[in-house]
C-alpha cells in the first residue's frame, strides 16, 4: 500500500464525511476570527437562531483594522471602532475569549496563535484569513476561509471542502549570507507565479527548509496563498517542540509527551507520491525583490527588471499594465531605486527574530532622513520582547520608533497608508496595486533588505552591509 | 443566509482582459469595514473605477454603458488574494451572477459559490475568443446553463462545457447552502468529535 503525505494523514483524521461527488465535511479543531470578516457570520449565525457549537475551540483577537498608535485611546475611525465593538460584542454573547486590544495577548492573528501555543501539530486550523497557511509551519493543515465558512465553522465546527490536490517543494542546501526565508518564498513564487499553486496544498521539505527557525517557516508557509496554494505545511520536528514547549496553551507534562509522540508520527511516508513535486538548490537562491503588482512578478535584487518579451502574447497587457502601474521601466535595474516607506511588520514577517533582525541590521547606524519607517510588531508580546531585549532601545539609536501591534500597512485598513504614487518597501506579503493605501506602489522584500533601503533611502542590496 | 436558485442566464457580457485580478482590486480594504454584507456593490473595483475626487474613470469598462449585462469575463487566475467573502457580495450586489475565466483562485470561487455567483471556468481558446467577439459586438448574449454545464455564444452558437462540483451544483439550482446541510449531520460530528477525543 502507497504511504500518506503529512497532508493526508491530518486531513483524513479530520474527515467526518466523505459527499458523494461532493465535498468533504471537516472537523476544525482550532477556528481564529478578528474583527473585519467575521461580523456577519455572527449575523448569520442569529439570524438563524443558532449558538456557537464550540466556543472553546474559537480565539479572536482585533488586528485588521486597529490604529499602531495611542491604543489606549478610543479609535477615532468610527467605521473601524465599530467593527471592534461589534467583535467584543459578540464575542461576549457567545462566550469566546478574545485578545482585544491592551490584552497582552493581542496581536495579529497568525502571530498570537502561535506564540501562545494555540497553533500545534496535526490540528486542522481556519481562519477568514488568506494568511492562515501561516500555522502550516507546525505541520497543521491551515488555511483562509470565507465568511460564509466561519458561519459554518461557528455553528457545526465543521467546513465542506474539496480535498486539494498535493504539492512538494524541496529547497536543498545551504543559504547564502543576507538571503532569508522570506528570500526562499518570494523565490518561490517568481518561479511558479501567482497562480501556481492553485488547486494544491504544499509540503515544504529538504535540507534548506529544515534548518529554519519555526520563526523561518512561518514566514515560507505564510506566503502559500500568493501562488494561489490554499496552504502550506512543514512536517514538525524538534524545532516545532522545543518551540511550542511552556506555551500558554501547549500541552503540558504527560499530556505534552503524548501529544510530541502522535507529533512524530506527522510526515511523509517514504514511498508516498505527490501530484507535483519541485526542487530548488538553496544556492541559487539570493535576496529577493518584487516589482510587479502580484507577488509572482518578483526577481534577485540585482537584475535588471524583465522586459517581458519572454511571455505570451495574452500575458503582455497585463504584465505592461503593471509596470505602467509601478511606473517603472522594463530592462532598467532595481538596486538605486529611490524608496519614500519601509515597513516592517504583517503576519510574514512581524514575529521577534524579523524585529532582531532589523535592529541587528541598522544597530550603530542612521536611518535616512527622507524615509518614513513603520515598525510595527506583531502582537503584544513581540512588542514587550523587543522591548525587554533591547530592540527597541537600538531602533530609537538609529532613529526607528515601534510601534503597536496590527496589521498596519499591509492591508492599509487604518491610518498607515502609502500615500499614491509613493514607493514602499515593504516586509509584508503582497504588492497588488493599492494595497497599501490608495496609488501606493510596493515592493516586497525580506527584513534585511528592508533595513538595507531604510538606511540608505534606496533599493540596496542587504549584503553590501554583512 | 440562503442563496438564491440560479436558473439559465442569457445576458450581454462585461469585458475585462486584466489577468490576476486580485480581491483587493474587486473590493479595497478600506471599504471592508461594514458589520453588514449589504451595500459593497457601490465600492466595487473601487480603485480602478473612480479617480481619487470620486469621479467615474471614462476609460474603464463599468463606466462604459456599451458593456453591460450581468456577466463578467475576466483575465486568467480571477479573484487571487485575500479570503474576504466581500469581493464576491460585491460583484453580487452590483449585480453580476457569473463571472467567466479561464481560472480562479480557490478561495474566491468556494466564496462565489456560497453566494449564488457561479464562476464559470472555460478554456484560454474559448476566453480569447469571448473577449474578441465581445468587443466586436458588445450586444452579443452569452447563455449559461447551469443544469448541463455549458456556456453559449448565442451568435455563433459556438459552446463550452464548464465543470462544477455536482454538490455545489445542486446547492446552486436550489438555493441550498452548506449550513443546512451541516446542520443535518449534526449527530454525525458529535459522533465524530466523541471518537476523537478518545
Amino acid at each position: 500500500m502507497a504511504g500518506k503525505t503529512l497532508f493526508d494523514k491530518v486531513w483524513d483524521s479530520h474527515v467526518v464525511e466523505k459527499i458523494d461527488k461532493g465535498p468533504n465535511v471537516l472537523y476544525i479543531d482550532r477556528h481564529l476570527i478578528h474583527e473585519v470578516t467575521s461580523p456577519v457570520a455572527f449575523t448569520g449565525l442569529e439570524r438563524r437562531g443558532l449558538k456557537v457549537l464550540r466556543p472553546q475551540q474559537t480565539v479572536a483577537t482585533a488586528d485588521h483594522n486597529v490604529p499602531t498608535t495611542d491604543q489606549h485611546l478610543p479609535i477615532r475611525d468610527m467605521l473601524s471602532r465599530s467593527q471592534v465593538d461589534k467583535l467584543t460584542e459578540n464575542c461576549k454573547k457567545h462566550d469566546i475569549t478574545l485578545y482585544g486590544l491592551n490584552h497582552p495577548y493581542q496581536g495579529i492573528v497568525h502571530v498570537i496563535g502561535p506564540e501562545l501555543g494555540l497553533t500545534q501539530p496535526g490540528m486542522t486550523i481556519v481562519c477568514g484569513d488568506s494568511h492562515t497557511a501561516t500555522h502550516g509551519a507546525f505541520g497543521s493543515v491551515a488555511f483562509g476561509i470565507g465568511t460564509s465558512e466561519i458561519e459554518m465553522v461557528l455553528a457545526s465546527q465543521c467546513i465542506m471542502q474539496p480535498k486539494p490536490k498535493k504539492m512538494r517543494i524541496i529547497v536543498d542546501g545551504n543559504l547564502k549570507k543576507g538571503v532569508t526565508a522570506k528570500d526562499i518564498i518570494l523565490y518561490i513564487i517568481s518561479r511558479i507565479s501567482a497562480s501556481g499553486g492553485t488547486g494544491y496544498f504544499i509540503e515544504y521539505a529538504g535540507s534548506a527548509i529544515r534548518n529554519l527557525s519555526m520563526e523561518g517557516r512561518m514566514t515560507v508557509c505564510n506566503m502559500s496563498i500568493e501562488c494561489g496554494a490554499r496552504g502550506g505545511l512543514i512536517a514538525p520536528d524538534e524545532v516545532t517542540y522545543n518551540y511550542l514547549k511552556g506555551r500558554e496553551f501547549a500541552p503540558k507534562d504527560e499530556d505534552w509527551d503524548k501529544a510530541v509522540e502522535y507529533w512524530k508520527s506527522l510526515n511523509t511516508d517514504a514511498d508516498t507520491a505527490f501530484d507535483l513535486e519541485l526542487r530548488y538548490d538553496a544556492a541559487d537562491i539570493e535576496p529577493m525583490i518584487t516589482f510587479g503588482t502580484n507577488p509572482g512578478m518578483g526577481m534577485k535584487i540585482v537584475d535588471n527588471i524583465p522586459d517581458g518579451s519572454s511571455l505570451a502574447e495574452n500575458e503582455k497587457p497585463s504584465f505592461f499594465k503593471s509596470l505602467q502601474y509601478m511606473d517603472i521601466q522594463p530592462g532598467t535595474p532595481m538596486l538605486g531605486r529611490k524608496v519614500d516607506y519601509v515597513f516592517v511588520g504583517s503576519c510574514t514577517n512581524g514575529r521577534i527574530e524579523d524585529l532582531r533582525a532589523f535592529a541587528g541590521f541598522v544597530r550603530g547606524k542612521k536611518k535616512a532622513e527622507d524615509i518614513v519607517a513603520w515598525i510595527v510588531p506583531g502582537s503584544k508580546q513581540v512588542e514587550k520582547q523587543a522591548r525587554e531585549e533591547g530592540l527597541v532601545a537600538i531602533l530609537e539609536e538609529a532613529g526607528f520608533a515601534l510601534r503597536q501591534p496590527g496589521c498596519s500597512a499591509c492591508l492599509a485598513m487604518n491610518d498607515d497608508k502609502v500615500p499614491e504614487g509613493k514607493y514602499a518597501v515593504s516586509t509584508s506579503n503582497r504588492n497588488f496595486e493599492g494595497r497599501q493605501g490608495p496609488g501606493s506602489r510596493t515592493f516586497l522584500v525580506s527584513p534585511l533588505t528592508a533595513a538595507a533601503a531604510a538606511l540608505t533611502g534606496k533599493i540596496t542590496d542587504p549584503r553590501d552591509f554583512l | 443566509m440562503p442563496i438564491e436558485k440560479f436558473s439559465t442566464i442569457i445576458s450581454t457580457c462585461v469585458p475585462m482582459p486584466i489577468e490576476n485580478v486580485d480581491t483587493d482590486q474587486i473590493i479595497p480594504a478600506r471599504f471592508l469595514k461594514a458589520t453588514s454584507r449589504e451595500g459593497f456593490g457601490d465600492n466595487l473595483f473601487r480603485d480602478w473605477r473612480y479617480d481619487k475626487n470620486d469621479q467615474p474613470k471614462a476609460d474603464f469598462v463599468l463606466n462604459n454603458k456599451t458593456w453591460t449585462g450581468t456577466v463578467l469575463v475576466a483575465g486568467k487566475n480571477f479573484g487571487s488574494g485575500s479570503s474576504r467573502e466581500h469581493a464576491a457580495w460585491a460583484l453580487y450586489d452590483y449585480g453580476f451572477r457569473v463571472v467567466v475565466s479561464s481560472f480562479f483562485a480557490d478561495i474566491f470561487k468556494n466564496n462565489a459559490l456560497n453566494n449564488g455567483l457561479l464562476p464559470v471556468q472555460v478554456s484560454d481558446g474559448f476566453l480569447s475568443d469571448l473577449f474578441k467577439e465581445v468587443k466586436a459586438d458588445p450586444a452579443l448574449k452569452v447563455k449559461v446553463d447551469l443544469e448541463n454545464q455549458t456556456i453559449t455564444l448565442m451568435s455563433s452558437g459556438k459552446s463550452e462545457n464548464f465543470d462544477i462540483n455536482p454538490y455545489k451544483k445542486t446547492c446552486m439550482l436550489k438555493g441550498y447552502d452548506d449550513i443546512d446541510y451541516l446542520l443535518s449531520i449534526k449527530d454525525n460530528i458529535l459522533h465524530f468529535e466523541k471518537n476523537k477525543m478518545c
